[in-house]
């Protein structure tokens, strides 16, 4: 197992895909089937593959599993992969959301669709590729090129305001990028490395660990999205098409939060310390102005991005809480969110190709002839509300466990999330759901059909294991966290140490 | 034993599933036969528990089932634990969920989603049995919240009635909002006792505070909300949080809103959820969590005032509502309200057996009133009732003894009495007893509760079943008595109403509460109210008493008497005729304080935050900001040859001036 380059493998497979599809016309039915049985059957291997990893890892062991490295460019910046207890889990939650992603578009594309399915392809090399990376300038590499490719899903296969959202999206994204660039120079000039694993054993000085903290902040609160950065997020939301915003909910969000878990936490401990009050108020203001902006939308697919913002602020809160409940619930938090969230915008993408609107006033009574898709989407409201038993409940209540550990005041204000939340979503349920069937454009939808059940009775059935039991994810990143946590703690003691005997 | 525990709880979440996933394939009759045969099968069993647990006196069980969580010291497991608390809440809720299922066969007979409604029935007995078996505080959150789901689905089990919607969403989140205390309590409970797990809290609590005068007294062991608290005050805090989650749940004073509007869903599920059950949840988990409680005379106090008023409050809105349902519901509320005064007074026992009678009598006047709308075509006010005893003899009969029980008729100083007089009584005296600083307070609230409760109860009878018929003749000829299948559970119901109190009040609340309980209720060492209650002056004894007879005499008097009496008193009083039927107007209090303020900060945000500060500051700005520049540049590209020349000449001139004032300093 260890010489064969799985991780390669998993991370570039899609290329295969990608040449296939380059050799495939899309003129006639034919053509288009062909290219929809490509993707579909190439996202499906790859997620087969990446399977093979988490078979193959290790449990007790805290360091990076798997390494590949070759030196590129001769300067010192390496092909570095490997993967440990904190990413292992999003490469496989990637590749896991692409076969539905594909499923979801086999209909609703109707333009272009080689084009779609190659920018679909091409992005999960390069998600992927971020969560394997173990030098930080190819991590740089991948974490700005999958801009390009949801850039351009967004701004050519989106809705109306298309291209104000992705240039939006683009901007404030790229924004916090350059200065993460920058930090990413000065690490080098001062440590000497591009390597992850030496940056992680380096011990940054003080007053350079602010900086860099806020560098590496700038990218990953806009990518998170933190409040006040967050404005970006309902814009592409709204504009993108729903295989872009299950990617967008399940996997690019994660980027924010697996930097602070991989950079801000471990190499810069002090500032990391330092800014905790920082993380948390905004963290609790996400939660708590977000979640009352979502209760009053009117657009279906905005409600659940401004609810995904509040779901983050949890994220963020028990990363710096920066306890073992914290952070493995925000792991967890994360995982769940990938696929409640996916599926639930999968749920609003069901009832957009019948009907094309997303207007909530539109719907209404959908359980009398969609009784299938009533239960599902009943499931998934739950699953966000954090009701135990789905997955949603357990990162929910580790991190505010986590949070309560180190600071009570957060965890009051944060638990009120959990009044709000039951409000907004319920309150939409019940609008789209429940009432008598009144609207005649609605009285001729049909209910679920087997490719929609195929995408939605699997994570269905994901969101209720993982909140039965949890046990999977929280084994495998029990190693990984502890080892960080160590590192933290003992780097804020010698911190101290020296501070005290300095005086 | 292991096996027979896991089947009570596991069978009604195998009926939830085959209703729910194959209920359209089976057909509805399949469902309610599947269904109530498991829920037959684990009342049986759970009557078995009951006598080898409680009666039987075998140590508590404890059965793991797997592990839930577990992420550093936060250890999780799903596990069983049954000892008498847990094997009487066994019998209340199988005993009365087995009945509504086979009751609703009958009284659900036209609906078309059966199969769903019978799934729901069962999803609900499975939430509320992982509540009541939990062995530690994370489960029941998850019974807990389970509960809340199930009761949810089935309020809103009509869901073409937006009436029925709102009701269901507001019962959510309402309890929700108890539940943001009860999940505060948890953390608290973990981070002082370092586990969620009951053995190991009650363990720790034992020992936990220091002996007074210790040199550590006073050391403050968490800073809680600001607030820096020794152990004593850190206890109080856990306890007052987990109690706001009860006060939801139980809908007690200032969280009921939500249960006068639950009554839009089937009667059944009224009778189940809404008077027999979930309800009581509250008590229960204040009466589990009795080892730390004790520890707190604070939060004891806090409990009996909210008790208290609870008691009163909710009698005095159930006095003057006219539908049937919210008037039981009203006295539902009111008699949660007894059970937390008996638990304030450290009076456990009592509470819990007054939870077991009342489970029996509520829910047998709830399917009675079930009984009796279902005679009169779904008509609820009762001022569109009345002279039906003749025409449903067995429901009247039924109904009446459910009130006997309710108003608690029995003759002090012996032990002849319903089930509602040996449990009630047991309260106030308790109450009267105790030396808490609130006792005076809550006895005298809730004798007052008592004579409102006998009138109500009583008004409610003399309305539906006496008098002229207010029904439309069309109604009236229709009026028909129900089918075996929903009277048979009356019967048993009746059976219990009648006989509980006197079979069992030695057991919960008398000579042989130790072999009974077996320390599943603590006491603390000064807490001897088992004892003191007996020695209360007998005037005590007796007003109780006195309250019912007024209340029925006044009852009497106003519906069979003088019937023209109550319009005219409501007349004269006006503003406190409507301040008792608008329910002290806590719902337009709680619109005008939560609700549109809510909204309205929402649409602050979004609109004023979101819109205009960070998108007009931030992104459009910026745009915008580029524009203008970019405009400006765009005005000097005038296209005239002599300006751009004149511009040239300009910089020229700047430019030699520059380098000959430059190069010169």
């Amino acid at each position: 197992m260890t010489d064969w380059p799985i991780l390669s493998a998993v991370t570039f497979l899609p290329l295969v895909g990608v040449a296939l599809l380059l050799l495939t016309r899309e003129d006639s039915p034919y053509g288009r089937r062909n290219i929809l049985n490509v993707s579909l059957l190439t996202t499906v291997f790859t997620f087969i593959l990446s399977v093979f990893i988490w078979v193959g890892f290790d449990y007790s062991n805290p360091g990076f599993q798997m390494v590949e490295k070759h030196e590129w460019l001769g300067t010192g910046i390496a092909y570095h992969l490997g993967i440990d207890g904190i990413s292992m889990l999003f490469v496989i939650l990637s590749t896991f959301l692409m076969p539905f992603c594909v499923l979801a578009s086999w209909n609703s594309i109707e333009k272009r669709l080689k084009e779609y399915m190659i920018a679909f392809l091409v992005l999960e090399v390069f998600m992927v590729g971020v969560f394997v990376s173990l030098d930080i300038v190819l991590f740089y590499v991948f974490f700005e090129a999958g801009l390009i490719p949801m850039f351009i899903i967004i701004g050519v296969w989106g809705g109306k305001d298309r291209v104000y959202a992705s240039y939006k999206f683009f901007l404030y994204t790229l924004l916090g990028s350059v200065l993460m660039l920058l930090a990413i120079m000065a690490m080098y000039w001062q440590a000497g490395t591009t390597s992850i694993p030496e940056l992680l054993a380096y011990g940054f000085p003080e007053q350079m660990q602010t900086w860099l903290w806020l560098a590496f902040f700038a990218s990953f609160a806009v990518k998170m999205p933190m409040w006040p950065v967050h404005t970006w997020l309902p814009d592409a939301h709204v504009q993108a098409p729903t295989a872009g915003s299950v990617i967008l909910a399940g996997i690019l969000l994660k980027l924010g939060g697996y930097g602070f878990l991989r950079f801000s936490l471990p190499m810069f401990p002090l500032a990391s310390d330092y800014f905790a009050p920082f993380v948390f108020t905004l963290s609790v203001v996400a939660i708590i102005y977000t979640s009352l902006v979502a209760l009053v939308q009117e657009d279906i697919k905005k409600l659940i991005a401004y609810s995904s913002v509040a779901h983050m602020g949890y994220v963020t809160m028990g990363i710096f809480a920066a306890n073992e409940q914290g952070v493995q619930g925000a792991l967890f938090q994360m995982l769940s969110h990938g696929i409640v969230s996916g599926a639930l915008f999968l749920c609003v993408g069901v009832v957009y190709d019948r009907l094309h609107t997303r207007e909530i006033s539109a719907y209404g009574g959908l359980v009398n002839n969609m009784p299938k898709y009533a239960v599902a989407f009943m499931i998934f409201t739950m699953a966000n509300v954090g009701l135990p038993g789905t997955s949603g409940f357990v990162g929910e209540i580790t991190t505010l466990l986590g949070a309560f550990r180190a600071n009570t005041w957060v965890a009051f204000f944060a638990t009120s999330g959990v009044v709000l939340s039951a409000a907004y979503a319920l309150w939409l349920y019940r609008r789209v759901i429940f009432g008598p069937l009144e609207k005649e454009s609605l009285k001729a939808l049909l209910d679920l059909s087997g490719r929609e059940k195929a995408i939605l009775y699997p994570l269905v059935a994901l969101t209720i294991f993982f909140g039965v039991y949890p046990m999977p994810v929280f084994d495998v990143t029990a190693a990984s966290v502890d080892a960080l946590l160590n590192n933290y703690t003992a780097a804020l003691e010698a911190a101290q140490s020296v501070a005290l005997s300095a005086n | 034993m292991d096996t027979v525990i896991k089947a009570i709880v596991f069978l009604p979440l195998i009926g939830f599933l085959i209703a729910g996933i194959g209920g359209n394939t089976i057909g509805a009759k399949a469902s309610e036969f599947v269904t109530s045969g498991f829920m037959v099968i684990a009342c049986a069993l759970s009557w078995l528990v009951f006598f080898q647990v409680a009666l039987g006196h075998e140590e508590l069980i404890k059965v793991s089932v797997m592990r839930w969580m577990q992420s550093g010291g936060f250890d999780v497991e799903w596990a069983f634990r049954v000892d008498t608390l847990t094997a009487v809440m066994f019998v209340v809720v199988n005993t009365v969920s087995m009945l509504v299922h086979v009751y609703s066969i009958g009284y659900m007979h036209h609906d078309p989603h059966r199969p769903r409604f019978f799934a729901y029935l069962s999803l609900f007995t499975f939430a509320m049995l992982m509540l009541i078996t939990s062995d530690n505080l994370l489960q029941m959150f998850f019974g807990w919240e389970g509960v809340g789901l199930a009761s949810y689905l089935l309020i809103g089990f009509w869901f073409k009635k937006p009436s029925a919607n709102a009701a269901a969403m507001k019962a959510f989140i309402v309890n929700r909002v108890g539940d943001f205390g009860f999940a505060l309590g948890i953390f608290t409970v973990f981070y002082l006792f370092g586990s969620v797990s009951f053995e190991t809290i009650f363990a720790t609590a034992a020992t936990y505070l220091p002996a007074e005068g210790a040199a550590d007294a006073a050391e403050p062991v968490i800073t809680l909300f600001g607030m820096h608290l020794d152990k004593a005050n850190a206890i109080t805090a856990a306890c007052l949080l987990l109690f706001m989650g009860a006060m939801g749940k139980s809908a007690q004073f200032l969280l009921h809103t939500w249960l006068p509007d639950a009554m839009e869903g089937p009667t059944p599920v009224s009778a189940l959820i809404h008077a027999a059950t979930m309800v009581t949840a509250g008590v229960f988990l204040v009466a589990r969590m009795s080892p730390l409680f004790e520890l707190s005379p604070d939060a004891l106090t806090v409990v009996t005032i909210i008790g208290a008023i609870t008691a009163f409050f909710a009698a005095t809105v159930g006095l003057v509502q006219n539908d049937i349902k919210r008037v039981i519901a009203y006295s539902t509320c009111s008699q949660l309200g007894y059970m937390f005064v008996a638990l304030g007074v450290g009076a456990y026992g009592a509470a819990v057996f007054h939870l077991f009678t009342h489970a029996f009598f509520k829910a047998l006047l709830f399917l009675g009133a079930g009984s009796v709308i279902h005679a009169v075509d779904g008509e609820q006010d009762m001022r569109y009732m009345g002279g039906l005893r003749t025409h449903i003899p067995v429901t009247f009969w039924m109904m009446t003894i459910g009130t006997l029980a309710l108003t608690g008729v029995g003759i002090p100083g012996t032990v002849i009495g319903f089930a509602g007089f040996f449990s009630k009584d047991a309260i106030i005296e308790s109450a009267f007893a105790s030396h808490s600083t609130v006792a005076g307070f809550a006895f005298t609230l809730l004798v007052i509760a008592a004579l409102f409760t006998s009138f109500y109860s009583w008004r409610l009878a003399f309305m539906t079943f006496f008098g002229k018929p207010r029904a439309s003749s069309d109604v009236m000829h229709h009026v028909h008595e129900s089918p075996a299948i929903m009277l048979v559970p009356l019967y048993i119901l009746a059976a219990g109403a009648v006989l509980a109190g006197f079979l069992f009040h030695d057991y919960f609340f008398g000579h042989h509460y130790v072999e009974f309980w077996q320390g599943a209720l603590f006491t603390g060492p000064e807490n001897e109210i088992l004892e003191e209650y007996h020695h209360v002056p007998l005037w005590v004894k007796w007003s109780p008493f006195a309250a019912m007879a007024l209340g029925f005499v006044t009852a009497w008097f106003m519906y069979i008497r003088r019937p023209d009496l109550p319009k005219y008193l409501a007349e004269q009083h006006r503003g406190l005729y409507q301040f008792l039927l608008n329910k002290w107007y806590f719902d337009e209090l709680y619109d005008f304080l939560f609700v549109r303020p809510a909204l309205w900060l929402g649409r602050v945000f979004w609109k004023g935050g979101d819109g205009a500060i960070i998108d007009g500051l931030g992104p459009n700005g910026i745009a915008a900001r580029v524009l203008d520049v970019t405009d400006r540049v765009v005005r000097l590209q005038t296209g005239y040859l002599y300006h751009y020349a004149f511009a040239m000449l300009l910089g020229i001139a700047a430019l030699v001036t520059w380098m000959m004032l430059g190069s010169s300093i």
